[in-house]
């Protein structure tokens, strides 16, 4: 079969198995539209702005497990694309973005719309591609699935001359079944010395928990990792990335650690004597200050790739290699052996466990005559019986869906961790929606987020992608606020805005529904109303409470056990026991 | 501590950008690299002089290794091994000087390999520290110029890095 550089990617994409290409043309990639044109088998999603093309592409991966495609045109096409890279980069997602670039012959001479697209990109990717030879188009895009599914996964762009496309330059065309690289082989399974010290060591401990996070939902080790938690009884943290792949509503789940996680989690890794991390990556978030970083325990620590392993906490069992067949190991080993975890050490390590949740430090007013977010995160956990795909913005309101909505499953949480991308909520939910038509999808964001990427209900309208936004609309960038007010004195410099759009009559502009809930009574009927309207976008506009904070919080600089709480009427919050 | 980390790279456009890119967004710093292709011309040897922590060491050996076109690095100060860098300087000559200029040349085993009625051109290769010990053995003022071509280098032993 000949075709041109331009049919040749359209059928590279089929060939991969590829359903959604989110993008949005441009000169350079005119030719491939052309191609795109000609078929209906892939389908191509035109958002209206490329950084939304980006995160709607990475949300489908975080979703489906399958990479996300996206395909925008040179100069200002791929710079726009660059946050929503660089937001997959951070969090690990299996992504290929197709860049058009100016002909081969004009590139360095400061063409129309030339930008070293390789360069800009090159420190938010995992690899990147320049296409020289339109005879390399093939087998250059299957190494960019491949890089981009294979080891950590990460975001691979593919920049393409558009004389490469040229539909007058027709070459034959084979999809490779498979590509070796030499300089690329990424481990899979782990050491069986280490891991069998790893479970002797797990076996022995006196005050055992099980740290995991995002790993565990790209490696599809969630069964697994049930499966072990449940074998040793231990108690488990995820991070926020890791949300869902334990189930948070079972017992041994003492809820999201770091920053904002509960006490009980961080007391807990602050206590113990081993702690096994599985697919996370002691972030900042996550440890607090180094130095005081569980002072009492030994380490093991399950991942991919090496790098993430004493990057910035010095581990005692380094396991590299993919969570699945490494956990599948330590459970057959935990099986044969003859040592078992001790009943009374567990006993009382489960007791003081109990202590700190006596803390109940998620309790917050519940008599307010202000709508509290957390009321709203927790019913929207009720209506959509904790079975909805939740994407969210950066603030406040991602905090409280992390701590209010307990993901039983993996993927269901969808949200930049690393990067902390504003703008991305919304695009994630058009992308999670398409994925699953038949779920329901909300995107829980704040006023100042949802503006950042707001042209995307266009999108979900041509689209027919019929998503909630539950707008927790506290007429401030709520969590800069939060800062200013523990770190500033209530100095809040620019963290508000004065002239906030009516967001029920944007809605209807869009041609979706609007809706403005101002009172705790109504929240629940309203919540009910919209996901009733199975159809509609609809954007709900919670007023709610300005002066919230999201607690517990570490503050900058202190340690796991240094938890600032709320101290929340009617609960027995008692600030010495920190 | 000094070490230097030598890499077996792909022969890409590109491939020394994502090496040099590396080491300053991550902060990391450069003694000195050089490249060229091997014998097997799709490939490029690397050798780089870095310093740092145990960690940092370990730390920027991993990334190396992550970046795709990386395939294969050894930290040759973990081992025996030899270490060269190549070196040539113009020094100012005049009638009363050349004999003394020649004389040192000679001790250090270099090459004069261009002459003028004012000036030398020295050719040099050993270890840097023999180099540092040429130039300081010159007054200020004498040497017009130094190029460096930063240390390369080689395990002892039969053993390689290669494919
Ligand atoms: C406002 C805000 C507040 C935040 N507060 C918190 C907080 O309180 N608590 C918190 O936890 N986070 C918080 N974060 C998120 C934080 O910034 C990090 O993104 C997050 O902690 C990283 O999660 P992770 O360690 O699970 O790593 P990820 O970024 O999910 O990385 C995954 C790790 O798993 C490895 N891996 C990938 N695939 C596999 C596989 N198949 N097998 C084995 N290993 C694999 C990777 O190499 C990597 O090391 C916050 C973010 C924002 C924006
Ligand atoms: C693109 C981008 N710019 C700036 C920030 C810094 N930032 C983090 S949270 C936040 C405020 C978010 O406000 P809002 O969306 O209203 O959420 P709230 O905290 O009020 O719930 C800002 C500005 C960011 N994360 N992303
Ligand atoms: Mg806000």
């Amino acid at each position: 079969m000949e075709l041109s550089g331009g049919h040749i990617l359209v059928q590279c994409l089929k060939d991969e198995g590829v359903e959604f290409v989110f993008g949005y043309p441009g000169g350079s990639v005119l030719h491939i539209y052309d191609a795109i044109f000609h078929q209906d088998e892939v389908k191509h999603i035109l958002v209206r702005h490329e950084q939304a093309a980006a995160h709607a592409a990475d949300a489908y991966a975080r979703a489906t497990g399958k990479p996300g495609v996206v395909l925008v045109t040179s100069g200002p096409g791929a710079t726009n694309a660059v946050t929503g890279i660089a937001t997959a980069y951070m969090d690990s997602i299996p992504m290929v973005i197709i860049s058009g670039q100016v002909p081969s012959p004009v590139i360095g001479s400061d063409a129309f719309q030339e930008v070293d697209t390789v360069g800009i990109t090159r420190p938010c990717v995992k690899h990147n591609f320049l296409v020289k030879d339109v005879n390399d188009l093939a087998e250059t895009m299957k190494k960019a699935f491949y890089v981009a599914t294979t080891g950590r996964p990460g975001p691979v762009l593919v920049d393409v001359p558009k004389d490469i496309t040229d539909p007058n330059i027709k070459v034959p065309y084979k999809y490779p079944k498979k590509v070796v690289m030499r300089s690329y082989n990424p481990v899979v399974t782990g050491h069986k010395g280490q891991i069998k010290r790893a479970v002797e060591m797990l076996l022995t401990a006196q005050r055992p928990i099980i740290y995991s996070g995002g790993g565990v939902i790209l490696g599809e080790g969630h069964k697994e990792l049930t499966e072990l938690t449940q074998m040793l009884g231990y108690p488990i943290t995820n991070t926020l990335m890791g949300l869902g792949g334990y189930p948070a509503t079972d017992k041994q789940f003492v809820g999201m650690l770091g920053m904002h996680g509960t006490y009980e989690a961080n007391m807990a890794m602050h206590e113990s004597d081993v702690i096994l991390a599985v697919g996370a990556r002691f972030d900042d978030r996550v440890t607090g200050k180094l130095a005081e970083f569980c002072p009492y325990a030994k380490i093991i620590h399950i991942d991919v790739d090496p790098a993430s392993i004493s990057k910035t906490v010095k581990v005692d069992v380094p396991i590299v290699g993919e969570v699945k067949p490494v956990l599948e190991q330590m459970i057959e080993l935990i099986k044969d052996s003859k040592i078992k975890p001790s009943k009374t050490s567990l006993e009382s390590w489960w007791q003081l466990i109990q202590s700190w949740r006596d803390v109940h430090c998620l309790e917050y007013d519940r008599n307010s005559k202000v709508i509290k977010p957390q009321y709203v995160v927790e019913q929207l956990y009720q209506v959509t019986h904790g079975e909805a795909y939740v994407t969210s913005d950066v603030g406040q309101h991602q905090m409280y869906a992390a701590q209010y909505y307990h993901f039983d499953k993996p993927r269901r949480w969808i949200n930049s961790g690393g990067l902390g991308t504003m703008g991305f909520g919304l695009p994630a939910a058009i992308g999670v929606k398409l994925a699953f038509p038949e779920a329901n999808v909300a995107c829980i964001t704040g006023e100042a987020s949802i503006q950042m990427c707001i042209q995307e209900l266009s999108t979900a309208l041509q689209y027919n992608a019929p998503v909630k936004i539950i707008n927790l609309n506290n007429r401030y960038m709520g969590m800069v606020r939060q800062w200013q007010e523990f770190s500033y004195e209530s100095r809040y410099s620019q963290s508000y805005m004065d002239t906030i759009p009516d967001f029920v009559k944007l809605a209807e502009a869009y041609g979706h529904v609007g809706m403005l809930i101002e009172k705790p009574e109504d929240v629940r009927g309203a919540l009910e109303h919209a996901f009733a309207l199975k159809d509609r976008t609809v954007f709900l506009d919670f007023i709610t409470d300005r002066t919230e904070n999201v607690y517990p919080m570490i503050e900058a600089g202190k340690g796991h056990h240094d938890m600032k709480l709320r101290v929340a009427p009617g609960t027995p919050v008692d600030r010495e026991l920190s | 501590m000094r070490h230097i980390i030598s890499i077996l790279i792909e022969n890409e456009a590109g491939a020394l950008s994502r090496v040099a890119g590396l080491f300053s967004a991550r902060g990391y710093n450069i003694e000195s690299l050089t490249v060229a292709p091997t014998e097997d011309p799709s490939l490029s040897r690397m050798t780089l002089v870095t310093s740092g922590s145990d960690e940092i060491i370990e730390q920027i050996t991993k990334q190396l290794n992550k970046l795709i076109d990386v395939v294969k690095l050894i930290d040759l100060a973990e081992s025996a091994h030899i270490e060269r860098e190549l070196m040539l300087v113009k020094i100012k000559t005049s009638h009363d000087t050349r004999e003394e200029v020649k004389r040192m040349v000679d001790i250090f085993r270099g090459k004069i390999i261009d002459v003028t009625a004012n000036s030398y051109v020295v050719e040099m290769t050993g270890q840097s520290s023999k180099l540092d010990a040429f130039i300081h053995g010159f007054e200020e003022g004498s040497i017009i110029e130094v190029v460096r071509s930063g240390p390369t280098g080689i395990s002892r032993g039969e053993k390689g890095l290669h494919l």
